[in-house]
């Protein structure tokens, strides 16, 4: 249901040099499939992201969407043709309700389906509908609000952007099993996880890994486990100076 | 006397009255009281001398009680001036809802100066919220100067919601606070100006009695060329706690100059302030933007919310 085609992305980097965050990326995702994207840190997996929602243009490459060309389409044509992408660090709105930000994401949506999201990600509607989207929630909160937005859309391609970051233990959980629930066997729904958590990494039907703004691997759960441990743990190893990001089991 | 439409759409729009409602009501229109009427609880009456206005006295005791006392311009080029007093007595609870809205549809500059005295006493609670609107096609400007000047006494409570919705070309707002001991006073203030309208909000609150509270909570909007001047000023005499925030959102080519002021004058007042302006963050017009909205609906929606 998605295909990018040869995409390149560059940024300007402070010395006035450009620097090449995506080198040529060929992907294809399937309808119906949840997909992790792994990768070390700084390795273009939230750029590819920002790329298919529109909010990077991509220098080089097309992007289509159901055999539909999408590649100069605005942010805002790209979410009404179904995709949604939940931020890696959300904005803050000072005055906007987590009920604003919700009607604004499913205006259709009614009372009764915008609580059950917000139960959903371990939050209780009474406590939150009616509270600023703003500096008094913990990044935790606002990461759990960002998911409960992406579901309540029914978008045909969601995208999450490390949903796991700043949640804490008993929630990841949580999520994990409303991941599982909302998008696996779920044929109208293609789903795509940042994350390097490894909880999540085995529930998805396909592991693909993100390397210096490249493909370096895919594959299946088991597959994946091998590459990663071969080709990318002792590069992550040699860039955290011996720490771990994640336990490769 | 009888109420037109474009009376009620004014009032509408300031203090969302869309009928007269049962209780104590007075409306002003074009400098006379048009519909005055008390409730057992709320005494309204008129004053004389050489400031003439209306006096509310809010029996002390009274629970949950609301008074509207909304003021309407609709001749074009008409000067008010009222001086109006509102005592809430004792232990009492209650809400003003105040407000001024002019509709100008002429070249002279219609301007309503009100003079607000709020006493709350010993204990009382009080919400005031006064909402600022202007309206019409005519050329003239449409002026409104409010002043309000505040007691809170011991254990007494106040919050005063002040809204300038829009429509409004001049207006100089003074806003003076006594605050006694254990008193708390919460300012929440929302302007909105634009084209070539200038804004100017000075705040001084001091406080006097021990255990007093104020907190001051600014949010600006300023667009086309309008400009807008926010001082606050917070003066601690004694063990207090006090906080000013001002938030602004700059568009166009406006201007906004924000002045906090703390002045304490003992060692156990904790003052503080913090002050933000800036343009909408793109950050913010993005994640809307990809739940759907275009930019234009996206500033909308972040406006919107920032000065309800």
């Amino acid at each position: 249901m998605l295909k990018l085609e040869n995409i390149w992305m560059q940024i300007a980097c402070e010395s006035g040099e450009d620097k090449e965050i995506l080198k040529g990326i060929n992907l294809e995702f399937e309808q119906g499939k949840l997909y992790a994207i792994t990768g070390p840190n700084g390795g273009g997996k939230t750029s590819l992201a920002k790329v298919i929602m529109g909010i990077y243009q991509q220098s080089q490459g097309r992007i289509y969407l159901n055999g539909e060309d999408i590649s100069d389409l605005s942010i805002t044509e790209r979410a009404h043709r179904g995709i949604a992408y939940a931020f890696q660090a959300p904005p803050r709105f000072k005055g906007l309700t987590i009920k604003d930000v919700l009607n604004i994401a499913a205006p259709q949506a009614e009372s009764l389906q915008q609580r059950k999201y917000l139960r959903d990600v371990g939050l209780c509607p009474e406590d939150y509908l009616d509270r600023d989207l703003g500096p008094g929630l913990s990044g935790g909160e606002i990461k759990r609000i960002e998911m409960a937005q992406l579901l309540l859309r029914d978008n045909s391609l969601s995208i999450f952007d490390e949903p796991e970051a700043g949640v804490d233990l008993w929630t990841i959980q949580k999520l994990i099993t409303l991941l599982v629930s909302s998008f696996r066997n779920n044929p109208a729904k293609t789903a795509l996880i940042i994350t390097h958590n490894e909880k999540i990494l085995p529930i998805c039907d396909e592991i693909i890994v993100i390397e210096d703004g490249m493909v370096a691997g895919r594959g299946s759960a088991s597959e994946i486990w091998h590459l990663i441990k071969d080709d990318i743990e002792c590069k992550v190893r040699n860039q955290c100076q011996g720490e771990m990001l994640y336990e490769i089991k | 006397m009888k109420l037109n439409n474009l009376d009620m759409d004014l009032l509408g729009s300031i203090a969302e009255l869309h009928g007269i409602p049962k209780g104590a009501i007075n409306i002003r229109r074009d400098g006379e009281a048009v519909i005055r009427q008390s409730s057992p609880n709320i005494i309204l009456s008129s004053k004389t001398g050489n400031n003439p206005g209306l006096l509310v006295e809010i029996k002390p005791g009274t629970k949950n009680e609301t008074v509207h006392v909304p003021v309407i311009l609709t001749q074009p080029g008409f000067q008010d001036k009222v001086y109006n007093t509102f005592i809430v007595g004792e232990d009492a609870d209650a809400t003003i809802i105040a407000g001024c809205g002019i509709h100008n549809d002429g070249h002279g500059s219609s301007r309503h100066d009100g003079i607000h005295e709020i006493i709350v006493k010993r204990g009382g609670r009080l919400k005031y919220i006064e909402k600022h609107y202007g309206e019409g096609s005519g050329e003239g400007t449409r002026v409104l100067n409010p002043t309000t000047v505040i007691i809170v006494e011991k254990d007494a409570s106040a919050e005063l919601e002040m809204v300038q919705i829009k429509g409004v070309d001049d207006t100089i707002r003074k806003t003076e606070a006594h605050i006694h001991e254990k008193g708390n006073l919460k300012i929440v203030e929302r302007l909105l100006t634009q084209g070539n309208q200038q804004a100017e909000s000075d705040i001084e609150i001091i406080i006097e009695g021990a255990g007093g509270a104020a907190q001051v909570l600014s949010r600006a909007v300023a667009q086309g060329n309008s400009y807008q001047i926010f001082r606050a000023a917070l003066i601690g005499k004694t063990s207090c706690l006090g906080h000013v925030e001002c938030d602004a959102i700059l568009m166009d080519k406006a201007r906004i100059k924000s002045i906090p002021e703390l002045m304490a004058e003992d060692a156990e007042a904790v003052l503080t302030h913090e002050a933000a302006i800036g343009k909408i963050a793109g950050e913010q017009l993005i994640k809307l933007m990809t739940l759907g909205l275009t930019e234009k609906e996206a500033v909308e929606a972040i406006l919107e919310g920032f000065l309800r």
